[in-house]
């Protein structure tokens, strides 16, 4: 990573000394621009192919001093590791990935059904100091997750909710809310709300015209918003082992972090589990790139 | 189908339909948000031990100047100034660096953003589990890698100068993305012409640069910088996962010190006074991000 760090510095200087550079023609400097950006790309990707190698290894080679980069045998004994327990049956990591995916799913579903109308309602509708109930769903998307779990903790404590894939599902969908109503805002705005009062003209109700001609156009968002929804709560940790303790409840990122802190930590376990955590996250968000830069600012900057 | 309403109705229904759809979701984040830290306020006036249990004593504003006046405090509060200073910078310059770099090319814009994005969608559990895999002092690749090229070996996790360095390193790692996305962003919507225009009057590539790229870029660009400041600011998994905030108390930020007094002390009152002034700085920086935010929308 120490490369890196030579790199942001000697990214300036290049730009500075354009003019020797460009007496050289626009070729030389456009390889040189290239080279950096191949070598920035290593850089960042590095991480991700080791993680991946490693999830492969046997577990000697996990170890090697000095680090084998590709003269090892590949085996999968991690990824079974990650599903099937030593002495048969279901292991606790895949009970845990089961949790991720009912705690994600039902809080994103949640969520947008929530969301979405009052997005709606609030793009299309005078409501009093609109600005600044916007604002204010916002800020509570805003608050360090240390500090709500504490109050959080003492209230599920006295309701019941503690280790409880509902007491996770419910804070999980009181983030993405905010989220969820600023992103669809802007969905709902690109739909003109002409068309609704055409709907109107010809006899429907508001929420009618909502129904059939609005809601139709507001799929696809809808969908991406969702997506990112999904992402969010599935990589979510704060919340996850703070209100959970137990294996049926816990789910995929505490249980993975979990992995390390005894007296020897299987690296190649911890990678196989990443991947496998880290796969469907990926491919989702490939799915929703054009809509990346609104998604990742929860839902603030759009272009 | 009904036939149209009148007028006056129409409005009306539309007030009621405007309330029934807004306030489920309000009401969910009044109960899971607002009254929170309402309790929390509360209890930042007590001496309330969520262990110890019993009734909880009101001591006024006890916690608060207690933790306005405590060493430890500052401590942390200096480490959380170096780190979301160093990380964020950082970010910025690697961020915006490489969109620019990337701008400039006309081929394999897409992949290479695409390749790019990746470490910003990993969950900080596998970005800490995994770095603290390849920061090992012993059997870590980067110390690998050092040693053959000649390189001493480094303790990046258990000393106390490299720790925070270590953190603040494997933050720009995953977030530089999050920079790169959005000035990338900024990058493709300055126009053409500006640029032709400069060529014609021969303007040397650095005063295009300062002159117009940089004067279109940087709102956007402080959007993302100030974003990535708030939530450098609340950062608390990554450490929690790296360093634990080790060695000593080197890399503990405000949140993760706020945990191990709620957590590990069970002085929930202190712990809660502690929440509600990080809660403040948090508004605070909030308001100033959502108010530039809005200025930029209408602008």
């Amino acid at each position: 990573m120490a490369v890196s760090v030579d790199e942001a510095v000697s990214t300036g200087p290049a730009r500075d000394h354009t003019p020797p550079v460009r007496r050289l023609g626009g070729r030389g400097r456009s390889v040189l621009e290239v080279t950096l950006l191949t070598v920035l790309a290593v850089v960042m990707l590095f991480p991700v192919l080791w993680m991946i190698e490693t999830s492969i290894k046997e577990n000697r080679d996990v170890y090697a001093i000095p680090a084998k980069f590709f003269d090892f045998k590949i085996t999968l004994d991690h990824y079974k590791d990650v599903f099937v327990n030593p002495d048969g049956g279901r292991s606790a990591l895949s009970v845990s990935f089961l949790n991720s995916v009912v705690v994600a799913g039902a809080s994103t579903v949640l969520a947008t059904v929530l969301g979405v109308p009052a997005a709606w309602a609030y793009s299309r509708f005078a409501v009093k100091a609109k600005k600044d109930q916007l604002f204010f769903i916002l800020s509570t998307r805003f608050m360090p997750p240390v500090v709500v779990v504490i109050p959080i903790f003492l209230m599920y404590r006295q309701v019941g909710l503690i280790d409880n894939k509902l007491g996770l599902i419910l804070i999980y969908t009181a983030f993405n809310v905010p989220f969820t109503i600023w992103m669809m805002k802007g969905f709902v705005d690109e739909v003109p709300a002409e068309y609704e009062d055409a709907a109107m003209l010809d006899g429907y109700t508001r929420l009618q015209a909502f129904r059939r001609y609005t809601l139709p156009l507001l799929v696809p968002g809808i969908a991406a918003t969702a997506v990112f929804a999904l992402i969010f709560s599935w990589n979510e940790f704060v919340f996850a082992t703070f209100l959970t303790s137990s294996d049926d409840v816990r789910t995929a990122p505490p249980a993975i972090a979990g992995l390390i802190g005894g007296t020897t930590t299987d690296w190649g376990l911890v990678a196989a589990a990443s991947v496998v955590f880290a796969l469907p996250v990926l491919v989702f968000a490939y799915l929703v790139r054009k809509h990346l830069i609104a998604g990742v600012t929860l839902g603030a900057v759009r272009r | 189908m009904t036939p149209p309403a009148p007028g006056r109705s129409r409005r009306l229904s539309d007030r009621w339909l405007a309330v029934t759809f807004i306030s489920p979701a309000m009401l969910l984040l009044l109960a899971m948000s607002v009254f929170p830290l309402l309790w929390a306020l509360y209890l930042s006036f007590t001496d309330y031990s969520a262990t110890r249990g019993g009734r909880a004593n009101f001591i006024g504003f006890g916690n608060y100047t207690a933790i306005l006046t405590s060493a430890q405090v500052h401590t942390r509060a200096l480490t959380t100034l170096i780190y979301v200073v160093g990380a964020v910078g950082l970010q910025t310059v690697l961020g915006f660096g490489i969109a620019y770099l990337i701008s400039r090319r006309t081929h394999g814009r897409g992949v290479l953003t695409t390749l790019f994005l990746v470490p910003m969608m990993l969950s900080p559990v596998v970005v800490g589990l995994f770095w603290r895999f390849m920061l090992d002092a012993q059997f870590g690749v980067v110390n690998s890698m050092l040693g053959s090229v000649g390189l001493g070996q480094v303790e990046w996790l258990t000393r106390q100068r490299t720790a925070l360095l270590s953190l603040v390193v494997v933050d720009t790692w995953q977030w530089t993305p999050f920079i790169m996305l959005i000035a990338l962003a900024g990058l493709s919507a300055v126009p053409k012409y500006l640029y032709e225009a400069a060529s014609i009057d021969r303007a040397s590539e650095w005063f295009r640069f300062r002159t117009i790229t940089l004067p279109l870029v940087w709102p956007l660009l402080l959007i993302a910088v100030m974003f990535r400041a708030i939530e450098a600011f609340r950062l608390f998994d990554l450490v929690y996962i790296l360093t634990n905030g080790g060695p000593g108390v080197s890399t503990e930020t405000l949140s993760f010190h706020i945990y191990k007094v709620a957590f590990l002390g069970f002085n929930t009152g202190t712990a809660s006074a502690y929440g509600i002034l990080m809660v403040l700085v948090v508004i605070i920086l909030t308001q100033f991000y959502l108010r530039y935010l809005n200025k930029l929308k209408e602008g």
